[in-house]
């Protein structure tokens, strides 16, 4: 766009809408709601731009259909919304893990439940992203902690969605997505990104739901318009895509669905550990929490106490080896989060009562300050 | 042109199908899959979708891309699928409980937007795959199971609504006239622009057998008696009309078709990009 440099000053939102691009998104549809609504903006200037489309629909549930279905045409597709539109996309987020078709739903998090407060950052969806809809269903969620963060993170979204055919969730938070920082754009060249398996056999011996066909897990994915007429639904499914009610063929479905996220974990958890070689007690943050975290660590280690932070980035699948390993090692581990204590229950059950774990909690629109998290530090 | 059997359009493999004996859904597709023989559609470019219920059944038994999505919301995935493959004739199949009640304002906005999709609803009045409540289309005074003392809504008129949308095209048809439904769908498939065919079909089983309509034969009945054609429908008194209801091709108008005005956006998009550089 004209711009030379590859260093920028960007919103979180913007971040976001451009990363999603980079990753070969080509289509958005979405439905105005604070504070997410700068993602949709953006992508209705970008998209056609790249020969992508954008679609303002007529509701939260008509966009992420919209993308579900852009998606069986071969396109990467995306919505964006925040906690009240994410509720209502919930049953179709279950259609797209059923029917394993790729897609990023973004949610840049405030406060509920309700209409709660619009303009103000929260972290109260992270359990509604991933039990949302109903059933049991895979479903890979990630969290940036910053701007620049944002931007390849969601090249991760689309890259996993892509490889594992299901639906990924994206949590923002209001802080995230509408602050601005300094982004240093990656070249497209260095960006490692990933697109679905297609099918190589002939249209008559496809069966798009043999995961044996591709690695025993994810079976490979036709584009809609290409001669393989086939069929998928709602409903669980043969091998052929086809409704079932065979108690074997149910059962091989949800537990091959649910392995998906046994499968992918090494390769989808993205956790940064920071000073926790020598750590005695450490900070299990995600979100603009993990910045707090990481200051209240800087400040504590300045004053004598030796913190470390894990820097969190995939919720789900929770990354229990990661708390497990300084569970054993640290006296405790804190868990500051802008609900009312969500993560920490994983934590404590990834802990497996080796370590104290303590949850700090804030839940009047405001982010969680260095300040809260040393005070912690030092009272244990 | 020769005519294919339409069994080119099914798959067998998947029967037998899951309507009910005297169902007439199954004339209605058949309306349907003629239409399509009689455009000489590409199997490889007919995309067909639906949402829940025993209309939605439909194109599991098709030959083409087809997508069973979630209830009331065929037509927002649709828009998805044209949107992103402007060249596939994209269809929906649903129920009237379907595309009425909880898919209804995504009927209303794929009409006003004047994408190119073709909607078929099998209106049976009545909601058959949960065992007979009453519908946005069930008559005023009729009986259904959460209607246990007849029902006191009005039903919609959806070709008006679809039309006073902005639909491209709409028209109404019955099962009992099966062979006028299939032109009519084909003109609403060839139509460029969002185009929307109401099938009254019939259901014995849940809105006949509660309705003293004992079976499929007096349903159909129901439909030659009380369907009429414009035509005859002027030479009739308002009295005579009170119970009648009009069939054939009700609204056609030439409007800018949405994916097609989406090209004005690319274009004035990437002028902007090369003016840009």
């Amino acid at each position: 766009m004209g711009n030379k440099t590859s260093i920028r000053l960007m919103q979180g939102n913007e971040a976001c809408a451009e990363g999603a691009v980079a990753a070969g998104m080509r289509f958005f549809a979405g439905y105005p709601i604070t504070p997410s609504t700068e993602i949709a903006e953006e992508l209705a200037f970008i998209l056609p731009k790249v020969g992508g489309k954008f679609i303002q629909m007529e509701d939260e549930i008509a966009s992420i259909s919209a993308i579900i279905g852009a998606s069986l045409t071969g396109a990467k597709s995306m919505t964006a919304t925040s906690g009240p539109g994410f509720s209502l996309k919930q049953e179709s987020i279950g259609f797209a893990a059923i029917a394993e078709v790729p897609c990023v739903i973004v949610n840049v998090m405030r406060v509920g439940p309700s209409t709660g407060v619009p303009t103000a950052p929260s972290q109260a969806d992270v359990m509604q992203a991933r039990w949302g809809t109903h059933g049991d269903h895979p479903v890979v969620v990630l969290c940036p902690t910053s701007v620049a963060e944002t931007y390849t993170l969601i090249v991760e979204a689309f890259n996993i969605s892509e490889r594992w055919r299901i639906p990924v969730i994206f949590l923002m938070d209001e802080v995230i997505g509408h602050m601005r920082e300094k982004v240093a754009i990656p070249d497209p060249g260095e960006l490692n990104i990933v697109n679905r398996a297609r099918p190589r056999c002939k249209p008559e011996d496809y069966l798009p739901f043999d995961a044996d066909a591709g690695d025993g897990v994810v079976p490979p994915m036709a584009d809609f318009g290409t001669g393989y007429r086939y069929h998928l639904t709602g409903l669980t499914h043969d091998r052929t895509g086809f409704p079932t009610t065979k108690r074997p063929e149910v059962d091989a479905l949800i537990r091959r669905l649910d392995s998906k996220m046994d499968k992918a974990k090494q390769e989808v958890t993205f956790v940064d550990e920071v000073l926790t070689e020598d750590a005695d007690i450490a900070v299990f943050a995600y979100g603009i929490t993990a910045r707090a975290g990481a200051r209240a660590v800087r400040d504590a280690r300045a004053s004598g106490v030796s913190a470390g932070l894990l820097k969190v980035k995939t919720l789900w699948p929770f990354p229990e080896e990661h708390v497990e390993r300084i569970a054993s090692k640290v006296r405790a581990i804190v868990v500051p989060e802008m609900n009312m204590g969500q993560l920490v229950r994983e934590v404590e059950r990834a802990s497996k009562g080796k370590t104290k774990v303590i949850s700090l909690t804030r839940v009047d629109a405001e982010p969680i300050s260095p300040q809260q998290i040393l005070s912690a530090l030092k009272e244990v | 042109m020769a005519r294919k059997p339409i069994t080119y359009y099914l798959r067998e493999d998947k029967m037998p199908h899951i309507w009910c004996e005297g169902c007439g859904h199954g004339i209605v597709l058949s309306a349907v899959l003629r239409a399509i023989d009689s455009l000489n559609l590409d199997k490889n470019n007919v995309c067909v979708v639906s949402g829940i219920g025993c209309a939605s059944r439909a194109p599991g038994y098709l030959d083409f891309d087809t997508l069973h999505t979630t209830h009331g919301r065929a037509l927002a995935f649709a828009t998805g699928i044209k949107m992103m493959k402007p060249n596939l004739d994209v269809i929906v199949l649903a129920g009237d409980g379907d595309l009425a009640a909880i898919g209804g304002n995504h009927l209303i906005h794929a009409a006003r937007r004047n994408i190119d999709i073709t909607t078929i609803c099998f209106n049976n009045s009545i909601y058959g795959m949960t065992s007979g409540q009453y519908s946005p289309m069930t008559p005023t005074g009729k009986m259904a199971t959460t209607a246990p003392y007849g029902h006191i809504e009005e039903p919609f008129d959806l070709c008006e609504l679809v039309f006073a949308a902005g639909a491209s095209f709409v028209g109404r048809g019955t099962a009992y006239h099966a062979a006028p439904l299939s032109r009519l769908i084909a003109k609403a498939i060839a139509q460029d622009g969002f185009a929307f065919v109401e099938a009254v079909s019939q259901c014995p089983t849940y809105f006949g057998r509660r309705n003293k309509m004992r079976n499929a034969l007096v349903m159909l009945d129901w439909q030659k008696e009380h369907a009429v054609t414009k035509k005859a429908a002027s030479r009739l008194s308002p009295d005579e009309l009170e119970d009648k209801f009009i069939i054939g091709e009700l609204g056609t108008r030439a409007r800018p078709e949405y994916t097609k005005r989406y090209e004005s956006i690319i274009e004035a998009a990437t002028k902007e990009t090369d003016d840009d550089v």
